[in-house]
């Protein structure tokens, strides 16, 4: 056994006579990789086409205004259906209303039942996943809980839950947010029972960490990656789901325009005057397209398992 | 040296027929359908400043054994005694001074660091945790001594663990249980990840450390010649129970139970040519889950008679500090298959 000749040359050797460690062995040289954001970008092409994209979105809704924009509720009844035009860039409806100024003022209520979704439904789902990670005897009924509601698809549940209330922006953020909540706890669960058995939160414990410090410190920090990336993911699917709600006529009011509703208008003259439907098609298209792609970078960069460079 | 029991000192560490059993849930309800027998009925003790080395086979519960000692988890019957105060039934308060008088080092090196915090504050926290460090000057100071104890830079500290290779991060996992100023380590396979020649560097500061400091060592390994480099005295596990316990040179001259004859000869003997009497165990090691009535070893033991199928051997003593379960001992001299000795040094060889 090799081990046992380099141990001990010569049998039962008093331990300090043999062969002691050197000094020092060195130090692992940093690596020189690019630093800072740029490099990150560099590294991380996806993040950075998909980050571009959704920024100039953010952007559009921020600046909705000064965009060229008209007040995207004015009637004008003389003026319907136009076709796209100098004027009229996305055409106007059967009600006259500008179809630009709709779409551009339309990514605010997607943008923000997005963001507001994403951000509810991680803070929530990841309470819930914390204490069902770490006390017991409440994972069981939480996780059934979850279970009966995953059995119901998200958009079923959101369309019954808009059909207590009436349609609002907030209605609809509270009503995905419920949809969306099971996804993130269920995945901060596993994540939290499979970091509990980390040794380093053994040591921790051994080391009389208490709980809530060892959650703060150990686990909490850990779990912020996958939740970034599952944010993204229901930060998407938010999005269409505010879409479906409004098409059916569930979500935001009429009074408001969003792409889902501004579709669900011009949907019964779709095959006329196709660009009704088809301007806020692609701008929903493209944002949704942007969040995707902005989760499946951040997981290849966050994930060490997912990490394709060497 | 074999670090006997004196009546000078009282053991550190006793621990009295330890029970550790897993709870199968399974089914439509979660219900318990059944158990696993990881650790049941394991009795040791240990010495202020002695190294007993607990071996056996993957799965035999020796690292439950280590677990449920720095009650990581509820123990299901048994008693684990420190320094003459029962610890496994304390409440976690009562329990958090405690912790500090038993530290353990795991075997990944790579996991047993938590990769978002600085090697400083990787070894601040137990100095926080027990108030060892009246001032931010004297947590420092104490920081970089367990650095010079390890024998690592002081200016590492301001690292990530990333930063560092297995040896040393394994040396900063040494570190770290130091820094609670514990009297024993619990050494979970802390050696078995690293290379041989970092293996024997850590081997030697963990001795360095044991005569600097006066520690008291629970080297759970499945190492023998390791084992046999470093401890006073040797647990041999075997399923759940504790077969031998005996102070290391007796129990490798002369194994008093045939599981750890046929663990002792089972090891690569490291000389050309070498010849040496190999016992194979048939079969595999039955599960945990349903473990063998009778003596445990006696499905694979080459010895096994009809009392071994019916009658489980208790722990006895069968010379001065040599404790064996087998019922082959009852037999008279000249029956014993035992009785010769037939280990040998795995060193000397």
């Amino acid at each position: 056994m090799a081990s046992a000749t380099v141990l001990s040359p010569t049998a039962p050797a008093p331990p300090h006579e043999v062969v002691a460690a050197p000094p020092m062995p060195d130090i692992m040289p940093p690596v020189k990789a690019r630093r800072g954001v740029l490099g990150f970008l560099w590294r991380n092409p996806t993040i950075a086409f998909g980050g571009a994209l959704l920024g100039l979105m953010v952007c559009i809704a921020v600046f909705a205004d000064f965009l060229w924009t008209v007040d995207p509720t004015a009637l004008a009844p003389a003026r319907r259906t136009r076709e796209p035009s100098a004027e009229y860039w996305f055409g106007t409806d059967m009600l006259g209303r500008d179809v630009y100024s709709r779409v551009i003022y339309g990514a605010r209520v997607s943008l923000i039942v997005g963001f507001a979704v994403a951000i509810l439904s991680s803070a929530i789902g990841l309470a819930i996943g914390l204490v069902s990670g770490f006390i017991r005897w409440a994972d069981g009924i939480i996780m059934r809980i979850m279970d009966g509601m995953m059995s119901i698809p998200p958009i079923l549940l959101a369309i019954a839950l808009m059909a207590l209330t009436r349609g609002s922006v907030r209605n609809v953020i509270i009503a995905i947010t419920v949809a969306e909540i099971p996804r993130v706890s269920r995945l901060v669960r596993g994540v939290v029972l499979s970091l509990r058995e980390q040794p380093y939160v053994e040591a921790a414990m051994a080391a009389g960490t208490r709980t809530p410090v060892i959650i703060w410190r150990h686990i909490l920090p850990n779990t912020i990656a996958p939740i970034t990336v599952q944010a993204t993911y229901i930060c998407a699917s938010a999005m269409i789901i505010e879409a479906i709600l409004s098409f059916i006529g569930a979500g935001t009011p009429p009074i408001v325009p969003s792409w889902g509703n501004i579709m669900a208008e011009g949907r019964a003259l779709w095959q006329v005057k196709p660009y009704i439907v088809f301007f806020p098609a692609v701008f929903l298209s493209i944002t949704v397209l942007a969040v995707n792609l902005l989760g499946d970078g951040l997981r290849d960069a966050l994930d060490p398992r997912m990490a394709k460079r060497i | 040296m074999n670090a006997p029991m004196t009546a000078r000192t009282r053991p550190l560490l006793e621990v009295r027929d330890l029970k550790k059993h897993f709870a199968i849930r399974g089914g439509f309800l979660g219900g318990v359908t059944g158990h696993v027998y990881a650790v049941d009925g394991v009795s040791f003790h240990i010495d202020r400043g002695e190294t007993l080395a607990l071996v056996g086979e993957s799965g035999c519960g020796k690292s439950t054994v280590g677990k449920a000692i720095l009650k990581l988890f509820e123990i299901t019957a048994g008693e684990v005694v420190l320094d003459g105060r029962r610890i496994d039934n304390l409440s976690a308060g009562r329990l958090r001074p405690m912790r500090r008088r038993v530290q353990v080092v795991f075997q990944d090196p790579f996991s047993s660091l938590n990769p978002r915090m600085r090697v400083r504050d990787i070894l601040a926290e137990p100095i926080r945790n027990f108030g060892l460090a009246k001032s931010r000057a004297e947590l420092e100071e104490r920081v970089a001594s367990l650095m010079d104890k390890v024998r690592l830079p002081r200016d590492a500290v301001d690292r990530w663990p990333h930063e560092f290779s297995g040896g040393q991060r394994q040396r900063i996992g040494i570190a770290r249980a130091l820094a609670a100023e514990p009297e024993l380590i619990i050494c979970d396979e802390a050696v078995s990840a690293l290379d041989v020649s970092v293996k024997a560097q850590i081997i030697n500061l963990l001795q360095d450390l044991q005569q600097e400091l006066g520690l008291a060592l629970l080297f759970i390994s499945h190492d023998l010649a390791i084992v046999e480099h470093m401890t006073h005295r040797v647990a041999v596990m075997y399923l759940g129970k504790i077969v031998e316990v005996a102070p290391k040179r007796e129990l490798f001259a002369a194994p008093k139970h045939p599981y750890t004859e046929a663990l002792l000869s089972a090891v690569p003997v490291p000389m050309p040519g070498a010849q040496r009497e190999r016992i194979i165990l048939k079969g595999d090691v039955p599960s945990p889950i349903n473990p063998p009535k009778g003596c445990r070893f006696h499905t694979r033991c080459p010895y096994a008679f009809d009392r071994c199928r019916a009658e489980e051997p208790p722990l006895r003593q069968t010379e001065a500090g040599h404790w064996a379960a087998c019922h082959l001992h009852d037999l008279p001299a000249g029956e014993n298959p035992l009785a010769g000795a037939k280990g040998a040094s795995v060193l000397a060889a």
